[in-house]
């Protein structure tokens, strides 16, 4: 059996990785003295430390079992993602109907089982409950349509 | 009698029809996301606390916090007929409540953890007035030093209690704390990590942190392997337990509440670990033991009691302190802000009405939620019908149009997808995400602590050991830490969890 866990080394290492990325950025940053602790000395603190956190787990990872990453939903991890920054684009120049129209859309192809017919039927139930609900319901003070189609 | 008037002012609050009206809301709400599985109190809060900003501060806490209990009762349902946990604190209701339902005894382990929720939940709101209002007071006299340590203890038993390996459970929250500090500098106006881009000079967006590693994170790590439900228990008769199973279950019912209302106030606890503890002890007490797995009444009691009585008395710090317990109460703070309210132990002697408003409507909610579940029972049945690939996209736009209604900001979108992918990957190489944002919500306090502790103290360090108060905080801080990495404790740790299997 292998000892080493790749699971806890890249997890380690993005720790380690993330730490190192906060430490250089305090660096940057004024220290100041104990008595008046500047922006920068708590950050550098956390930030080594969490970088040492990372060498910890990284460390470690050669003396556990490994263990099995799993798959991975590529097609959900891509449309799941893109949903609310497709939303956060469109929402000022289409309004509230056609961003909801796309971040449903596009998160229903998420799912392996979607197809056409329930990814249109989908977008249509929900599009109708979310603009009766947050539009009418809640008095959300979102243009229903955006500058974009008003021709 | 000074809480007799409270509770007085508080039920007349709770007991408005606005009030009532939003307490059904959020307990029909909590019930309906804690029968479905892949859909949880936090990211839910996360998304419908925006909305609450149109409410009194009062009508949105009794919403959002019937919508946290109200999980807990609907999770129990979903675990007993499907063996599915539809909340992770029903993970262990499960085991036992399951295989009642195979043996034909759906309705009694059904009731049972109803009746069982009821009790923990009267309880906790009993405890909650009797114990908040003395420790409000006594918060009121902290200082820097004192709510400096006593964070630093709060993060210490998030750690210690965390489920799994307690050095990526530390990397998470100093990650968190890390994040919460981007943004201006409080003191000096200073831009902090915010890479040039205007959009976080005033930090991360709480709420689109939340929504993306608490809400996108976990539609993807449901969408690994996408499965039907089987709902085997299709029609559920005979609710009332025998008069032998109320026997049983009382004993379990009492302890389970009083293991959970002690673990509820203890800071990353709540509802799970309350629950899972409870199973293990009972367990633990029974004379005979080889019943557990097999359909024990005693198994559903305790940690359903205990969920409940964990999710009531987690209340306990945020409203008290104004520290939040678990990442539900870090939300709740946020709904305070959010509302105007800076949340602290002046809450309750400013804000009566919220404070023991709240309160009181726990236990009107617990109410409902009884008659909700156990008549309804099959209408909740045939929630479970309801395939994930249609929740997930509804859970995509609810979230998205609940965080661009914040701040009208398209950025906060962006950061959601950013946060939903960080989670996803964190969470699948073995991380927890609740400590992340519980550090998130603690790192400018703590560090705003710090630095005024360190600006009275003249740049002295030994001022958090020399106050009493502090040092004790600090004591014990560094007694759990030391304790957890005993051998012997760690090995134990893994042990209450292992049930989870």
């Amino acid at each position: 059996m292998q000892r080493i866990n790749h699971r806890d080394l890249l997890l380690g290492a993005i720790f380690a990785l993330i730490g190192a990325g906060f430490v250089i950025a305090a660096r940057g940053l004024d220290m100041g003295t104990t008595q008046r602790m500047g922006p920068g000395m708590f950050p550098l603190i956390l930030a080594s430390v969490l970088m040492l956190l990372g060498i910890a787990i990284a460390a470690q990872s050669f003396f556990t079992p490994e263990e099995a990453i799993g798959k991975v939903p590529w097609r959900g991890l891509v449309l799941i993602l893109a949903a609310p920054v497709l939303f956060g684009i469109t929402i000022r120049g289409l309004g509230l109907v056609g961003a909801v129209v796309l971040a449903i859309a596009t998160s229903t192809f998420a799912s392996q089982r979607a197809g056409l017919a329930l990814a249109g039927l989908l977008t249509l139930g929900l599009t109708v409950f979310c603009v009766l609900v947050f539009s009418y319901g809640l008095g959300l003070p979102i243009p229903l349509r955006g500058p974009w189609l008003s021709f | 009698m000074e809480l007799l008037d409270n509770l007085a002012l508080g039920f007349s609050t709770a007991l408005l029809p606005v009030n009532l009206f939003y307490c059904f809301v959020g307990v029909l709400l909590g019930t309906l996301i804690g029968v479905l599985p892949g859909i949880g109190p936090t990211a839910t809060i996360a998304m419908l606390l925006p909305i609450t900003f149109a409410f009194s501060p009062a009508t949105a806490l009794i919403m959002l916090a019937g919508i946290y209990y109200g999980a807990q009762y609907g999770g129990s349902t979903t675990a007993i007929l499907i063996n599915l946990p539809g909340e992770s604190s029903s993970a262990v209701t499960a085991i036992d409540g399951y295989q009642m339902a195979r043996q034909g005894r759906a309705g009694p382990a059904l009731a049972t953890a109803a009746i069982s929720s009821f009790f923990a939940g009267t309880v906790a709101t009993i405890l909650l007035a009797l114990f908040a209002p003395p420790l409000s007071r006594m918060a009121l006299k902290f200082g820097a030093a004192e709510y400096f340590s006593l964070m630093v203890l709060g993060l210490v038993c998030s750690v210690a209690l965390a489920h799994g390996s307690i050095l990526k459970a530390l990397a998470m929250i100093v990650l968190g704390l890390l994040l919460g500090l981007v943004g201006t500098d409080i003191y000096t106006g200073t831009p902090r990590f915010t890479i040039d881009m205007p959009e976080l000079a005033d930090g991360l967006s709480f709420v689109a942190v939340a929504v993306g590693v608490f809400g996108l994170a976990e539609i993807l790590r449901n969408l690994e392997n996408e499965h039907d439900r089987a709902v085997t228990v299709k029609r559920v008769t005979g609710l009332m337990p025998t008069l032998a199973d109320l026997k049983a279950v009382a004993a379990p019912i009492v302890r389970g509440t009083t293991l959970g209302a002690i673990l509820g106030i203890l800071p990353g606890g709540g509802a799970i670990l309350a629950s899972f503890a409870a199973y293990t002890v009972e367990k633990r007490l029974s004379r005979t033991p080889e019943r557990f797995g097999k359909g024990a009444i005693e198994g559903v009691a305790a940690p359903e009691a205990a969920n409940n009585a964990g999710a009531q008395t987690s209340f306990i710090p945020m409203l008290t302190l104004g520290i939040p317990a678990n990442p539900v109460m870090a939300l709740m703070i946020g709904a305070l802000i959010i509302q105007g309210i800076t949340p602290g132990p002046k809450v309750a002697t400013e804000e009566p009405q919220l404070f023991w408003g709240v309160i009181a409507s726990m236990w009107m909610g617990n109410l409902m939620l009884v008659l909700l579940n156990l008549p309804l029972v099959g209408m909740w049945v045939k929630m479970l019908t309801i395939p994930y690939y249609v929740l997930f996209p509804a859970i995509i736009a609810f979230s998205s149009i609940g965080v661009y209604s914040v701040n009208n900001n398209s950025f906060d979108l962006y950061t959601v997808a950013a946060f939903g992918f960080l989670g996803y990957v964190l969470v699948k190489l073995g991380s927890e995400p609740a400590p992340l944002l519980l550090g998130f919500v603690l790192g400018p306090l703590l560090e705003e602590h710090l630095r005024r502790a360190m600006i009275i103290s003249h740049g002295d360090w030994t001022v958090f050991v020399r106050r009493p108060l502090s040092a004790t905080l600090l004591t014990i801080a560094a007694l759990v830490l030391a304790v957890t990495f005993l051998p012997a404790v760690s090995r134990k740790r893994e042990q209450v969890f292992v049930e989870e299997e």
